[in-house]
């Protein structure tokens, strides 16, 4: 088939952090040569923002090199860290408070700002296009492009208007080529394309498997004399047991709102675990709820995080193309941030394509440069001293390891002559159900703890309801043949939507259903699935949540 | 002939409103913002006019500040040849709308004014009528079928009895209704091409309308929460309830 074809420099496929700071890097830096390029970013969100879930704690560090004048510019860092509390929760009801000197260097937040990262992420959009760069949101990236010699040509854009059997519709749109000398891949934690890309150029080959977690967040509007403006609280413990790594996070924003949400590290191994009921039930505990009371939640959202850190951050470079950001992983799990160090990896891609413009042609060329310039930066520095926190909670359960990070954080500065290394992938931690425990979750109450579908509800989550499910089976036996008997079939509790359930046929038989229609984006299923068999795709573009302000 | 299109930013269907804490109004801060859906059937049924070859130019207007220009940038992505924007930042109501609408009309001459039939934010369903109303034009509105023929219209209309088909007069103001068609996806060059379209900028003062709200809101709430029902094992049951809460 024919398809229409556009030509760029550069394509950047993402408009998150790293995406975006790529983008507006690439145009600075282009400018400073007086040379004329096209940049193109394409997002699969509505608009830019509608799919960017995180905490955030931001450290300015990037932002400070991008637009030394952010301030002037009316970046929305608009809320500082005031104070920072962390808890070691016990029970439900209970929680100590930790002394200051007790904390984990890095865990410290002098400096930093309370931001909602999709309001960032709308700002750099339109500094990117005051530059000139084109962002084109609501349109997904389906496909890689490859030339005759293998290396990457560009991307494709998701086909509009196909009907769930497959036929085209009456609005139907063939998807465009976007032809690109390099194309970026920012797409966020487990892109996709990034993991066609790892495994297309082996770039996994000197790294470890990668770690994650699912984040599921909240935000609330809440009384004003409970509100306390850039207080960060974060905490450990219940209502995970001491071998399930995750933990909370409630930050004080603008405007009588708080961001709290619970990650847990999807390496846990009872699979009757249900990230989103450990979450309400974390929020029940009197040092969350004590904010909570009173309130009302306005928005819901969740999204996988890559916590691996230095050791399994890939290769960047491939014929073509570079990976920047989450897609590659280098969210600092010590520091429980990765939006800085998205940003700065999108600066250092920037860069790369810049200088070896400089000296020759880069169309479809590997630029390995850019693995030695994260070697030399500080992303580099901050991932290597912090390398052994997620290894050493992982061994010794989050009491004994986070007595460890300090040590190693706090008195040998991350500088201990030994890297430890976790080389199960997260797929493969689950124990069959005989070797589990249940887990009785108590019911929502409704005021501070709710079920999965009215919480859905705030995501304002949209799919056009005729077209393909974008969530693809390799093999449609796996979920009722060994998923359910080995796991109760995991994917109905550890999906965040409630996307995946089993229930009975008209003949009382049981049945796999998939409700893609109801699916946020997080990449759970793809990530966690025993069996790797879930493949997670580009639903038509401008599906997917619509986050506000998370 | 002309046809000029009104078009409206609004909050997306997608997005669950929430009421502003204070009771002023509907919560519009980092809130995702599109074109109002009837007047993207509006736009789709006047770029099928023009590409049937009943019509050279579809102008798309707005009323309302800066941030209305990205729904005009839409309009002329999706194929509207260009943009007029009447700038303020006033909240403008149904009639000073349609009084816009007007002395628009009467500086573009178009023989079709397309609408769609209401706006979902404040769900007047208002402004086709005024302005046919103020300019002494025929109106059809809820359309789900336009024809054109010469300097008549055929619409066929959605109303309450089924379906009711008109024959009007152009210069005409027709509203769309959901079943009109279906709006076509934007193609990315497009998009490109949209940004070096005319958009004219019109303040609202040059036009000599008046603008102060006929209406004043007096307070927005949130509907109420839905109590949780309970569960009857039987029709006796049933009754004893709804006898109890004296609704039988």
């Amino acid at each position: 088939m024919e398809r229409e074809s556009m030509e760029f420099d550069v394509v950047i496929v993402g408009a998150g952090p790293a995406g975006l700071s790529a983008a507006c890097k690439l145009m600075q830096l282009a400018e400073q040569r007086e040379q004329e390029l096209m940049v193109c970013v394409i997002e699969k969100g509505s608009e830019v923002g509608a799919h960017i879930l995180s905490g955030a704690v931001l450290e300015p560090t990037a932002i400070n090199e991008l637009f030394p004048n952010w301030k002037e510019l009316g970046a929305p860092l608009n809320t500082q860290v005031k104070g920072d509390d962390v808890y070691y929760l016990t029970g439900e009801q209970r929680g100590v408070r930790t002394p200051n000197f007790l904390i984990p260097k890095p865990m410290h937040n002098d400096g930093n700002y309370i931001v909602s990262m999709g309001n960032v992420c709308r700002w750099l959009a339109e500094q990117a296009e005051g530059m000139g760069v084109e962002i084109f949101p609501g349109f997904a990236a389906s496909d890689i492009l490859y030339n005759e010699d293998g290396s990457v040509k560009g991307v494709l854009t998701g086909d509009m208007g196909i009907a769930e059997d497959g036929s085209e519709k009456d609005s139907y749109m063939p998807g465009m080529e976007l032809l690109a000398k390099q194309t970026v891949f920012a797409e966020g934690c487990r892109g996709h394309l990034g993991k066609q890309l790892m495994e297309r150029f082996d770039l996994n080959k000197d790294a470890d498997p990668q770690h994650y977690g699912l984040g599921i967040k909240e935000v609330w509007t809440i009384d004003p004399k409970k509100h306390q403006e850039g207080l960060v609280v974060h905490t450990a413990g219940w209502p995970l047991d001491n071998h399930t790594e995750g933990g909370g996070f409630l930050y004080h924003m603008e405007n009588n709102q708080v961001s709290l949400g619970f990650i847990v590290a999807l390496n846990y191994t009872n699979p009757h675990l249900s990230p989103f009921d450990e979450m309400q039930r974390w929020k029940s505990n009197p040092k969350i709820s004590q904010f909570l009371e009173g309130g009302e939640r306005v928005s819901y959202g969740a999204r996988a995080v890559n916590k691996g850190g230095m050791q399994s951050v890939p290769k960047l470079s491939f014929p073509g193309g570079l990976l920047v950001g989450c897609d590659a992983g280098f969210l600092n799990g010590a520091k429980i941030k990765g939006n800085h160090t998205a940003m700065k990896t999108g600066m250092l891609a920037a860069e790369t394509i810049i200088e070896s413009l400089k000296v020759g042609e880069v169309a479809n060329k590997e630029l390995g440069l850019m693995d030695e310039k994260y070697k030399a930066s500080w992303v580099f520095d901050e991932l290597h001293k912090t390398r052994n926190f997620g290894p050493a909670l992982h061994k010794f359960g989050t009491l004994l390891g986070g007595t460890f990070a300090w040590f190693d954080q706090n008195i040998c500065g991350g500088n201990l002559p030994f890297t430890w290394r976790n080389t199960t992938p997260d797929h493969a931690t689950l124990k069959p159900l005989t070797q589990s425990h249940v887990i009785n979750y108590p019911k929502p109450d409704g005021k501070v703890t709710f079920d999965k579908l009215s919480s859905v509800f705030l995501s304002s989550t949209n799919h056009e309801e005729d077209q393909p499910c974008h969530l693809k089976l390799a093999d449609a036996g796996i979920p009722l043949s060994q998923n359910l008997p080995l796991y109760d079939e995991p994917a109905q509790r550890y999906c965040p939507a409630g996307v995946y359930e089993v229930v009975k046929d008209e003949e009382g038989n049981d049945k796999f259903q998939i409700n893609g229609q109801n699916c946020v984006h997080c990449k759970t299923c793809d990530i966690k699935d025993p069996a790797q068999n879930i493949t997670w795709v580009t639903p038509e573009g401008g599906g997917g949540p619509n986050y506000g302000n998370m | 002939m002309k046809i000029l299109v009104g078009v409206k930013r609004v909050v997306d269907f997608n997005v669950r409103i929430q009421v502003k804490p204070d009771g002023s109004g509907v919560a519009t801060d980092g809130v995702k913002m599109s074109m109002n859906p009837f007047d993207e059937i509006a736009v789709e049924e006047a770029l099928r006019i023009k590409e049937a070859g009943n019509a050279e130019e579809v102008i798309v207007a707005t009323i309302g500040p800066k941030a209305c220009q990205e729904q005009l940038r839409t309009a002329l992505a999706m194929g509207a040849d260009r943009a007029i924007h009447v700038l303020t930042d006033e909240e403008i109501q149904p009639l000073t709308g349609a009084r816009i609408l007007k002395a628009l009309a009467d500086k573009e001459s178009p023989k079709i004014v397309m609408l769609g039939k209401q706006a979902i934010d404040d769900d007047n369903n208002q402004t086709a009528q005024m302005l046919g109303a103020l300019s002494h034009w025929p109106q059809a509105t809820f359309a789900s079928k336009v024809k054109i023929d010469g300097d008549t219209a055929t619409v066929t209309r959605e109303v309450d009895a089924g379906l009711e088909t008109l024959s009007v007069d152009l210069p005409a103001v027709i509203s769309a209704d959901l079943r009109l068609n279906e709006p076509r996806y934007v193609k990315l060059p497009d998009i490109m091409k949209a940004k070096r379209k005319p958009l004219e900028v019109i303040e609202i003062a040059d036009l000599g309308v008046e603008v102060a709200p006929a209406v004043k809101v007096l307070k927005t709430v949130a509907p109420a929460k839905r109590e949780a029902g309970i569960k009857v094992e039987s029709v006796t049951e049933l009754v004893t309830a709804l006898k109890e809460k004296g609704l039988i």
